[in-house]
């Protein structure tokens, strides 16, 4: 167990997170709850993947993945947007969906090697002690994205005027309308954006952080947990980043709970047997909940809340939001 | 181009008629049939002999028509988990979990074992564990329903994870400490804790050797009756309704909200595990790894496409029974996930027919 390498591995790991986070946050500003994300995360790290393979660069199967989550978050978009069915139930339908499609298109994937996004140290930074191991030296270049990424959208979300477009549509839309901002063109724009990124989250996993095609066990649940995550970081996309590192943190440094065989001077009962592992692997989604408790608490103290007209369909001329 | 007619969408003022649901629904699933035959078409397969295959094996024989109702069983009992859920709109996505968790606490009237399995009845055991496996499920819906009434917390993420932790749990214990020399699964279970199977009357009646259909589905059968008089008949059932449809009248009227979610959530999961203990004792008769093809989450879509009646729900079953048995045999093995996501979207979809009237009006002639 070193900590070096549990804060190094918490930022390759969590970077996922934070573009699905991230992504979800869009659209649920917006007023569109999309659960489909482990869907798109899937079909995005599939296409992605296969993309890589077929064409020999990861940057294009990159695209190609952002594109196949946006796509498929379309379907959502209609389904929610236009024909105001439940959100709910329509964002589970995408994650079936996704599923299924990224199950039979990646039919014999596994165990291929396309290639994946460079490893890179950044000059200079990466020489600082410590903080320069940590931070700035082999990452994936996808890593170094993220810490850029989640400061620029807070800035978009929070300071500019198509930000503060997207915050009204989500907070009071009939407003928005009167305001000439087009609701349901705001909405299918940050659906599929929302989808973009659930599929740049998926491609993170299959061609950066995890190489490899594992069927569903590629994502195994991420998906989820970053929806999750958009609760506890109450929309805000600096405290899902942070969340989203901590999340991978805390994974790894459980993970690595079972090397050692003597822990704090005792026998470590997770190395005597190795069955308890399986209370660890149980840990993010235990956490996850805990999450979701501290961030509910926290939410209904301070009475932040969800964009008000988060789930809610619009319908120009009726009484409502 | 302009065309002397128009389509307009008229919201509905009355109430839409009786029938509409069942043939939205019906619609749904033959649309969904063809979107899928056409993607089965564009990545080179035969959709025609798909669907052959799909009847033959399905529908074709006694016998394969009771496969299909040995998988339509545990479906009934998740379906009708769902549908009381979604009834009080609380978005019980965890009866996966709560299959589980079902299957884990009936095992335990076995594997520790609670009674003397020698010389106790099997009427009583199979009782217990019946009561054992709603046991399981309503703790594991208790947890969410707990959580929402008091902390608003979001119960979608809730049973989602629930889900995950009732696997690791479950797997523990088969790997662990009731696991059968090593494999990743319990000792079978004595015949005391099996649910009586039709082809246990072989002996008397010839027909129905081989034919593996279990009590399990007499469960679900008695569970969507109850369902229904509770939602249909009962003052519970009204209360669950004027929730759900309406959370701010329900306030008004004095309902206690907290208490009514909590309740639904562990009847939710006492179902689900019922489904869980039906699995365990009807058809696999250990504890094991993978005893839910992901029926918790065909659940989700059975309730739905059934519009939330608990008879439909039925029905429905053995439909989706038929796709999990043809399902296993049809490859791309995701092709059965594929249907179910369609067929859900086009049910969806398919609810603005109830809500708005769809009209072909011929346009004004304009002068």
């Amino acid at each position: 167990m070193n900590l070096e390498i549990i804060l190094h591995a918490g930022l390759a790991t969590g970077t996922i997170l934070l573009f699905a986070a991230i992504g979800e946050i869009f659209s649920e500003r917006a007023g569109i709850l999309n659960l489909g994300v482990e869907g798109m995360m899937l079909l995005g790290a599939m296409a992605g993947f296969s993309t890589s393979l077929a064409t020999g660069n990861a940057w294009v199967g990159l695209i190609v993945a952002m594109l196949a989550g946006g796509i498929l978050s379309l379907a959502h978009g209609l389904v929610t947007i236009h024909l105001q069915a439940d959100q709910v139930v329509s964002g589970l339908s995408l994650t079936f969906l996704g599923t299924g499609l990224a199950l039979v298109l990646g039919e014999g994937l596994t165990g291929q090697h396309p290639p994946t996004i460079p490893i890179v140290d950044i000059p200079l930074l990466s020489q600082i002690p410590f903080l320069g191991k940590v931070f700035f030296s082999e990452h994936s270049l996808l890593v170094y994205v993220g810490y850029i990424f989640a400061p620029l959208t807070a800035y978009y979300i929070y300071k500019t005027r198509p930000g503060m477009h997207l915050r009204a549509v989500g907070e009071k839309p009939s407003a928005a309308d009167t305001l000439g901002i087009s609701v349901y063109g705001v909405r299918y724009f940050y659906t599929f954006v929302g989808g973009m990124l659930a599929g740049l989250a998926g491609a993170t996993i299959s061609l950066a952080i995890t190489p490899g095609w594992y069927s569903t066990q590629t994502t195994s649940g991420q998906g989820w947990i970053a929806v999750g995550l958009v609760i506890f970081a109450q929309w805000n996309p600096m405290r899902a980043a942070f969340g989203g590192y901590l999340f991978g943190m805390l994974r790894r440094f459980i993970l690595d709970l079972q090397g050692p065989a003597v822990l704090f001077g005792i026998a470590n009962p997770l190395y005597v047997n190795s069955n308890y592992g399986f209370f660890l692997q149980m840990m993010p989604f235990v956490l996850t909940i805990v999450a979701l408790i501290w961030g509910s608490r926290a939410a209904t103290k301070k009475r932040l809340g969800a964009p008000a007209a988060l789930g809610v369909p619009y319908i120009r001329g009726e009484r409502g939001l | 181009m302009n065309l002397p007619y128009t389509v307009i969408f008229e919201k509905r003022t009355e109430d839409y008629p009786k029938w509409l649901p069942a043939v939205t629904s019906l619609a749904s699933v033959i649309v969904a049939f063809i979107i899928s035959g056409i993607v089965l078409k564009m990545i080179g397969g035969d959709p025609i002999l798909v669907l052959k295959f799909f009847f033959s094996a399905t529908f074709g024989s006694w016998a394969v028509f009771s496969d299909t109702m040995v998988k339509a069983t545990p479906l009934i009992m998740v379906g009708l988990a769902c549908a009381v859920a979604f009834k009080m709109k609380l978005w019980n996505i965890g009866a996966e979990g709560q299959f589980y968790m079902g299957a884990f606490f009936s095992s335990l009237v076995v594997l520790i074992p609670m009674v003397n399995l020698e010389t106790t009845p099997k009427f009583i055991v199979i009782a217990l564990m019946v009561i054992m496996g709603m046991i399981g499920g309503a703790i594991w819906g208790f947890i969410p329903g707990y959580l929402k009434a008091k902390y608003q917390v979001n119960e979608i993420i809730i049973t989602l994870m629930l889900n995950y932790v009732a696997l690791y749990w479950n797997n523990f214990w088969i790997f662990d400490k009731w696991s059968d020399a090593g494999f990743q699964m319990t000792p079978q279970f004595e015949k005391v804790a099996w649910l009586p199977r039709l082809s246990d009357l072989a002996k008397e009646y010839k027909a129905f050797s081989g034919i593996t259909l279990h009590l399990g589905v007499v469960f679900g059968i008695i569970a969507a009756i109850i369902i229904w008089w509770i939602l249909e008949r009962s003052h519970w059932g009204y209360e669950i309704k004027l929730i759900g449809d309406n959370p701010q009248a329900a306030r008004y009227a004095g309902l206690n909200i907290t208490k009514n979610l909590v309740l639904v959530m562990m009847l939710s999961g006492a179902l689900a595990g019922l489904a869980g203990m039906s699995e365990i004792s009807g058809v696999v008769h250990r504890l094991q790894e993978k005893i839910s093809p992901g029926y918790g989450f065909t659940g989700i879509i059975v309730a739905w496409l059934a519009k939330l009646n608990p008879f439909a729900v039925i029905i429905v079953s053995i439909l989706f029974g038929a796709l999990i048995i043809a399902g296993r045999q049809i490859q791309p093995s995701g092709i059965a996930n594929l249907l179910q996501g369609i067929i859900l979207f086009m049910v969806i979809s398919s609810d603005v027919l109830l809500r708005y009237k769809i009209r072909i009006i011929r346009l004004e002639q304009e002068a």
